[in-house]
């Protein structure tokens, strides 16, 4: 895992000094912000509703930033060529999968770390618990994760990062848009789509509100674990094409 | 040190290469040559483990490629035709990076950063920008990048494309350098760049194997001579062909091709496969035909290639 450690320092000091990382943090949390003083903040509501309201809107931080960072993490290397550096180099395709991975969530894991200023605003006006707060990142970690996986899955799948970056939103629009669908259906579906959704039941039924769940943390860590194969089985197969 | 073995490769159900076996010994320089879409890249990138191939095997080192390519790129240097490079890194960096890679300690790369750099010349700009690079310091990054593990193996694709003149001077000093140390192999279709630099010369055509041996053993494989005679246009109905026919009636004349006008005579290309000379001025004497010209020519090894890869003049 040399290798891994390696590419992430690369990949997260190109968020660190590049504009555009910034320039995505900046309106992540402008936008967030905004919702904050706008949508969640008005009425005369319980800090605890305040709160969830603030995961609920916040919860777009890591639907959308974990597709602008990942989008571009392998088809930029390969529409670049620089791709073939870590191809004929000894290092394996979980490693590079790994090593940018870690690299977008390290810096999304940043962006989250500076909204929350916000709910640390509704604990000193209200009477929330850290706890609260701390599931409700975690959920936002835990998308972030599953949804930056989708992104590098996409990435891997194209050497061109705008077919990229629209198939990463088609994939995560339609797993986050699944609880709808589920909705107009029938058990035993109904249930499974409502599982399968990436945001609906795992983070609206349970993070968002404060409530911590074994079986949410592993469904994120599932939808991560399998998309990050995809990617690395991708780049695999892209060997014998 | 390298020994391919009925290595093919196939794009969808488009075969790029092969089957084709060669061997390379240590420390040789050795060139593939073909025309665009021979296989030369495909080969190249399979001995470099980025690609695997469709089926054969391919020994670097004694170490299976197929089966251990991990170890396999611990051994090679790979410039690829564009160069693999993160235009947002200085250099140095970027050099720093690609030796962390292959598996080098910051001391190794300490030490070794210096005298790659002096081997490609890059002191001046290590700190700057890749980005800021002229295509040509661009190429000898790529070529440091190759070269900065100290790998017994560089495998250099199209290292001259896109340069200019001074440039391509400059590249086949730095690749005449690395022979020194390395095996080193090197594709392109300018046949005068790759017989300047390699020792030995695979020509490939269709992904096939067409050719192989020093430029010498290459131009005597079939080597064809071309003997030009000029004589003077007889009267008659059709003169041309009148004198055809006494050429084509020479023993040993191959083919005769179309005359054309030349000094108030008409000249024909003869090829021939013995140096026939004799044979032809007597026989256009004998004729009654005044010889104006005699002119002869063994093939070059540029004719032998075009010949190789069954280019347009392949019949010569």
């Amino acid at each position: 895992m040399r290798a891994t450690s390696i590419i992430f320092k690369r990949e997260l000091g190109r968020y660190l000094r590049s504009p555009i990382g910034w320039i995505i943090a900046a309106a992540a949390l402008l936008i967030e912000g905004i919702l904050f003083q706008a949508l969640a903040l008005p009425g005369d509501n319980l800090s605890a509703i305040v709160l969830e309201k603030y995961f609920y809107w916040a919860s777009g931080i890591p639907l959308v930033c974990g597709i602008l960072l990942a989008f571009r993490l392998i088809a930029e290397e390969r529409q670049n060529h620089s791709m073939v550096l870590l191809k004929t180099s000894p290092v394996r395709d979980t490693e590079i999968v790994l090593g940018k991975f870690f690299a977008a969530l390290a810096f999304l894991a940043i962006i989250l770390v500076l909204s929350i200023y916000m709910p640390l605003l509704i604990k000193v006006n209200g009477k929330i618990t850290g706890a609260q707060i701390f599931v409700g990142y975690l959920g936002l970690f835990l998308v972030g994760a599953a949804v930056l996986a989708i992104g590098i899955f996409a990435s891997a799948l194209t050497s061109n990062q705008i077919v990229a970056a629209l198939l990463g939103t088609v994939f995560v629009v339609v797993m986050v848009l699944l609880f709808m669908l589920a909705k107009r259906l029938e058990s035993p579906v109904q249930e499974t789509l409502e599982q399968v959704d990436l945001w609906w039941l795992h983070f609206q039924g349970s993070f968002m509100k404060g409530v911590l769940n074994l079986k949410d943390v592993i469904y994120y860590v599932a939808v991560t674990y399998f998309f990050l194969l995809l990617a690395v089985k991708t780049l695999e197969a892209k060997r014998w094409q | 040190m390298i020994r391919a073995t009925k290595l093919s490769k196939f794009y969808g159900g488009k075969r790029a290469l092969g089957p084709v076996s060669f061997e390379i010994s240590d420390g040789e320089t050795v060139g593939f040559l073909g025309l665009n879409g021979a296989g030369k890249t495909t080969a190249l990138r399979i001995l470099a483990c980025d690609l695997r191939p469709s089926s054969g095997t391919i020994e670097i080192g004694g170490v299976d490629a197929v089966a251990d390519p991990h170890e396999v790129r611990k051994r090679v240097g790979f410039l690829p035709e564009n160069p693999p490079l993160y235009t947002e890194m200085t250099v140095a960096d970027y050099l720093k990076f690609a030796g962390e890679l292959r598996g080098m300690t910051s001391v190794e790369i300490k030490k070794r950063l210096p005298e790659v750099l002096e081997i490609v010349d890059l002191g001046d700009v290590q700190n700057d920008p890749i980005d800021t690079l002229s295509h040509g310091f661009r190429q000898r990054v790529g070529v440091a990048q190759a070269v900065i593990h100290a790998p017994k193996l560089v495998i250099l694709d199209e290292p001259t494309r896109g340069l200019d003149p001074v440039q391509i001077v400059e590249m086949r000093n730095l690749i005449h350098d690395l022979k020194q140390n390395h095996t080193v192999l090197i594709s392109s279709h300018i046949l005068t760049e790759i017989s300047q630099t390699c020792d030995r010369l695979l020509v490939l055509n269709k992904g096939a194997l067409a050719g192989e041996g020093s430029e010498s053993e290459l131009s005597k494989q079939g080597e064809i001579r071309q003997i030009t005679v000029t004589v003077r246009a007889p009267s008659g109905d059709d003169p041309k062909s009148q004198v055809s026919k006494v050429l084509a009636a020479i023993g040993g004349v191959t083919k005769v091709s179309d005359p054309y006008e030349q000094g108030g005579g008409l000249s024909f290309s003869l090829s021939t496969q013995k140096d026939c000379r004799a044979e032809v001025s007597r026989a256009v004497v004998e004729a009654k035909l005044d010889l104006l010209k005699l002119d002869y020519a063994r093939s070059e090894l540029e004719n032998t290639f075009i010949r190789l890869v069954g280019g347009p003049d392949a019949s010569n």
